[in-house]
């Protein structure tokens, strides 16, 4: 398979602080990457870092999308070309109603209506009563990541990139999204990276590969549910001492 | 049908009306008063709605009515300020606005006072009266005509709201950086009455000054401000309000979202005094600031003089999250479209209750001002 996503020896850091060490992957086109790792291994950060988050600074290393390097362009560019994140803890958005901001991601001017698919989305994630409220304001943790789903579903990504999906979320809600995910990876043949702390959303959605991350790099590819076993069965450390570097 | 009298006045004038929420569409609206620099150009009520609201000019309703100087300068002592000794001494008009006693008005009464000399002193005074378990909405829109530099706008008024009536006074500004505002306000509020003002300045002004003082005497009277503020332009709003809550069970509340951009200082003052109890009162202040050079100043002051009182305030001025920003660029949005789209959600005024149609007109004025950053 091609590679849509090429990370070379990345090393970014926050505020001077590093986050991420010399790390490298590739995602393949059409392939569903799982990203296991602690609190505090580089899990987000990662994401945050294809997206171009601005306290994200990448210092050594590249990261290329469907052969570009990505260093020159902001958040917004790289989500036109076809990145999409949805955040483990997305914030308010006051005064910005949900319906307003799915245009937005669907490239509709406000005026506009929502597409009927757009809608139909909204209704089996059951969103539809809270396209009028605003945005995450008052949200459960399951709406919230439907929310989210939503959005960036709506924004037909190539590459999906999943914060915690499974993290802070109530069994129907995960259901409901690990459905839609799977359903609209396996239509499009788009590619994505999920991050999970605790592994549940490989119940829903059908991985190629996994990896684990600690201290900002990579360890170990294998099988997704076989390092979700080992990770249940040993925990981390030493399921990181077991396997060693393995790329 | 006769003809809609709003269209003998020129269309310039009519069309910078239009933009602080005049309508021209007499079906949407129950009553008008308009008054250009010192000279009414009408006073009408719709026919459905005489005998239910009484608009005339203060000139007309002083003539016609020997007890309205009782009201005169009975909240507002005409030495205050130099402000207010202007308006006692150069009248200049203004509106007498009188809900009849239990009329419940659905459409909005609307009026709108508008400079049109260059530099003119526009001083005048109102009148508003929501008698015994009346209910009503009035917006009011002051601006100048379009060709005018600069002017100065006093306006006292004076405002009664009777035992059970409800009034919303929803006023909307609109000035230039040449003119300099002072407005005067006091409500008296008595038993069960209930006085919300959703006062919205979104244009740029050399500096606009107000603090409107609600005493609410009687059991159970209500007081509420909502301030939505956009200065640029170097503008100076000193925008506040006072509530005394003189009477057991009375509430108060004020809100305010204000935003500061382009050198432009924004003071915004609040006080709740409870000399009653129980009673209850919150204030609010949100402020973005938006560059380096621009000021928000929020100064809440609560004072309580007897034991059984609710008071609190709540104040956060900053800058847009930048969490925030980042969120809505993944949504693909530049960072200024990001910019502006949270400035137009911060002052988004649905929230305040107002007529759908006048709600979407000020939201797509904040949205035109955002965009404009």
């Amino acid at each position: 398979m091609k590679p849509l996503l090429e990370i070379e020896g990345l090393s970014v850091e926050v505020e001077g602080r590093q986050v991420i060490r010399d790390l490298s992957l590739v995602v393949p086109e059409g392939e569903t990457y799982v990203i296991f790792g602690p609190n505090g291994s580089g899990k987000t950060s990662l994401l945050m870092s294809i997206m171009g988050i601005p306290p994200y600074k990448v210092v050594k290393g590249k990261i290329l999308f469907e052969g570009k390097d990505l260093s020159d362009f902001p958040t917004d560019e790289r989500a036109r070309m076809g990145i999409a994140l949805a955040f483990q803890y997305p914030p308010e958005v006051k005064g910005v109603k949900l319906k307003d901001l799915l245009k937005i991601c669907v490239g509709k001017k406000p005026e506009e209506e929502l597409s009927e698919d757009v809608l139909k989305l909204a209704e089996r994630l059951r969103l539809l009563d809270l396209l009028d409220r605003e945005v995450h304001v008052g949200f459960s943790g399951g709406e919230r990541k439907r929310a989210e789903v939503l959005m960036v579903l709506s924004m037909k990504p190539k590459l999906l990139l999943l914060d915690e999906p499974d993290s802070g979320v109530d069994v129907e809600s995960l259901r409901l999204i690990g459905k839609e995910i799977q359903s609209y990876l396996k239509s499009t043949g788009s590619s994505s990276i999920i991050v999970t702390h605790q592994g549940q959303v490989l119940e829903h959605i059908q991985a190629q590969k996994a990896c684990v991350i600690f201290g900002g790099t990579v360890y170990c590819y294998r099988e997704p549910k076989r390092i979700f076993e080992t990770i249940s069965e040993v925990g981390y450390k030493a399921c990181i001492e077991c396997m060693g570097r393995n790329l | 049908m006769s003809k809609n009298p709003l269209y003998d006045i020129p269309h310039q004038i009519l069309q910078a009306a239009f933009k602080v929420g005049v309508e021209s569409d007499e079906s949407k609206r129950s009553a008008t008063y308009f008054q250009i620099d010192h000279s009414k150009v009408l006073a009408a009520v719709n026919e459905y709605y005489k005998g239910k609201v009484e608009v005339l000019s203060m000139i007309d309703a002083l003539k016609k009515h020997d007890w309205l100087k009782g009201y005169l300068w009975r909240l507002i002592p005409p030495d205050k300020d130099e402000y207010t000794r202007r308006v006692e001494e150069a009248f200049g008009g203004g509106y007498f606005i009188r809900i009849m006693p239990g009329a419940r008005v659905d459409l909005p009464l609307q009026t709108c006072l508008m400079i049109a000399k260059e530099g003119f002193e526009q001083a005048i005074h109102n009148i508003i009266i929501a008698e015994e378990n009346s209910d009503a909405h009035i917006i009011t829109g002051c601006t100048l005509h379009p060709h005018i530099h600069s002017g100065l706008h006093i306006g006292v008024s004076e405002f009664f709201i009777k035992k059970g009536a409800k009034l919303s006074f929803t006023m909307i500004h609109s000035w230039n950086v040449g003119t300099v505002v002072k407005p005067r306000s006091a409500i008296l509020i008595e038993e069960g009455g209930v006085f919300i003002s959703n006062y919205i300045c979104l244009n740029p002004v050399k500096e606009v000054q107000a603090y409107p003082v609600a005493y609410i005497t009687g059991r159970h009277g209500i007081a509420v401000f909502n301030n939505v503020l956009y200065a640029t332009k170097s503008s100076l709003m000193d925008i506040g309000s006072k509530v005394e809550l003189n009477a057991p069970e009375a509430r108060g509340e004020s809100v305010s979202r204000v935003v500061a951009a382009g050198g432009s200082r924004i003071v915004s003052r609040g006080m709740m005094k409870a000399d009653s109890s129980p009673v209850k009162a919150h204030l609010e202040c949100r402020g973005l600031i938006l560059d380096d050079s621009s000021v928000i100043h929020a100064i809440p002051e609560l004072v309580g003089m007897k034991r059984d009182v609710d008071l609190s305030h709540e104040a956060a001025v900053g800058k847009i999250a930048d969490h925030e920003i980042a969120y809505l660029m993944t949504r693909g949005l530049s960072r200024e479209e990001a910019i502006s789209t949270i400035v137009r959600g911060f002052l988004n005024v649905e929230l305040l209750g107002l007529p759908q149609e006048l709600t979407t007109e000020i939201n797509a004025l904040i949205a035109m001002l955002a965009k404009g950053m």
